[in-house]
């Protein structure tokens, strides 16, 4: 085929889905006027039924928790795969090596990047508890306090090296992390069938609206999403860098 | 549509392109960080902040550290040659 004819028959295409995109937005619902019932209900119903000032941590964590452990599944399933991919690629006589000897070899992050790398550890750790914390108060929760938290632990490795990162935590502890925190959210489906109900129903005190604890499992939710997303960061990230930087020649 | 968000969207779009056009892939990860960083504005702006954070974590933490990592491991298999693989002498 030559080049003009590839292009005619783009151009045709890019026409066509031009006309389908445009046909399609245009079908939209005006922007904060969705149609369905259900936005609408969750808004008029969360703060008196669940004491939450964060309805997309309501839906999340508690109306719609059973998709959330869909979704958590997927990412521990996915950073347990590449965990295996990576180990099995790696020489087994490595392991053996410790990690400290091989990493003495290697040169030094620059001082600049080292001060910032102490300079910001502390205060991500901090935003990363709080938004993990504050899940069922303000914007954020598990996920996103989880991947916070994951970066401080990588502020650590700037700041140092990737010796005394594995040095403070070994890569069993972000497996177990990874696990306790995916199998802490499926616990907290199953207490709702315990307490007689459907799985994931809210079987506890729902607290006073506005405070720390209040919206029953959801802020554990977030604590159990926020311990596994942790972990898988962390496990992710210390198995590249374990690739990237231990397996040099 | 109010002025910000005409802003946090035409920067987007602005930048979206320059992610796809940028040819090396050490500098693709830091754009891939500016647009994910404007394309959380834009979340932020039409009020859905849960999305922009996850938007933010992930696109300036998580992506750039993968990919960083990733590049890291490939240039030293182009410079000494791939271990997982027999030595073999390169052929003329």
């Amino acid at each position: 085929m030559t080049p003009r004819a590839r292009i005619t028959v783009m151009g045709v295409a890019l026409l066509g889905l031009l006309a389908f995109y445009i046909w399609g937005v245009a079908g939209l619902p005006d922007f904060g006027h969705y149609k369905g019932p259900y936005g609408t209900t969750i808004n008029h119903v969360v703060a008196t039924e669940r004491q939450l000032t964060n309805a997309v941590t309501s839906i999340v964590f508690d109306y719609r928790a059973y998709d959330t452990l869909g979704e958590e599944l997927i990412l521990f399933v996915s950073v347990v795969g590449v965990s295996l991919l990576v180990r099995e690629q790696r020489d087994e006589s490595e392991e053996v090596h410790p990690a400290a000897a091989k990493a003495e070899e290697h040169p030094r992050a620059s001082d600049a990047v080292r001060a910032l790398g102490v300079a910001v550890v502390g205060a991500t750790l901090l935003i990363g508890l709080y938004i993990v914390a504050h899940g069922n108060l303000t914007p954020g929760g598990g996920f996103q306090g989880g991947v916070i938290l994951g970066a401080a632990l990588l502020a650590v490795y700037f700041a140092g090296d990737f010796a005394s990162l594995r040095q403070l935590s070994p890569s069993s502890i972000f497996e177990l992390m990874h696990s306790a925190g995916a199998a802490g959210l499926a616990l907290l489906g199953l207490g709702g069938l315990i307490s007689g109900a459907a799985f994931f129903h809210n079987f506890l005190y729902t607290g006073t609206i506005g405070e720390l604890n209040s919206g029953g499992i959801a802020p554990l939710g977030n604590a159990a999403v926020g311990l596994e997303v942790f972990g898988a960061v962390l496990l992710l990230c210390s198995e590249f860098l374990h690739e990237a930087v231990l397996r040099r020649k | 549509m109010t002025v910000l968000e005409i802003v946090a969207l035409t920067l987007v779009a602005i930048t979206a392109p320059a992610v796809v056009m940028t040819d090396d892939p050490l500098r693709q990860s830091i754009v891939l960080g500016i647009y994910g960083l404007f394309m959380a504005a834009a979340f932020f702006v039409l009020k859905a902040p849960d999305v922009a954070l996850s938007m933010l974590t992930v696109s300036s933490v998580l992506i750039p550290a993968l990919v960083l990592l990733a590049l890291a491991r490939v240039r030293q298999i182009v410079a000494q040659g791939d271990p997982e693989e027999p030595e073999e002498e390169e052929k003329p």
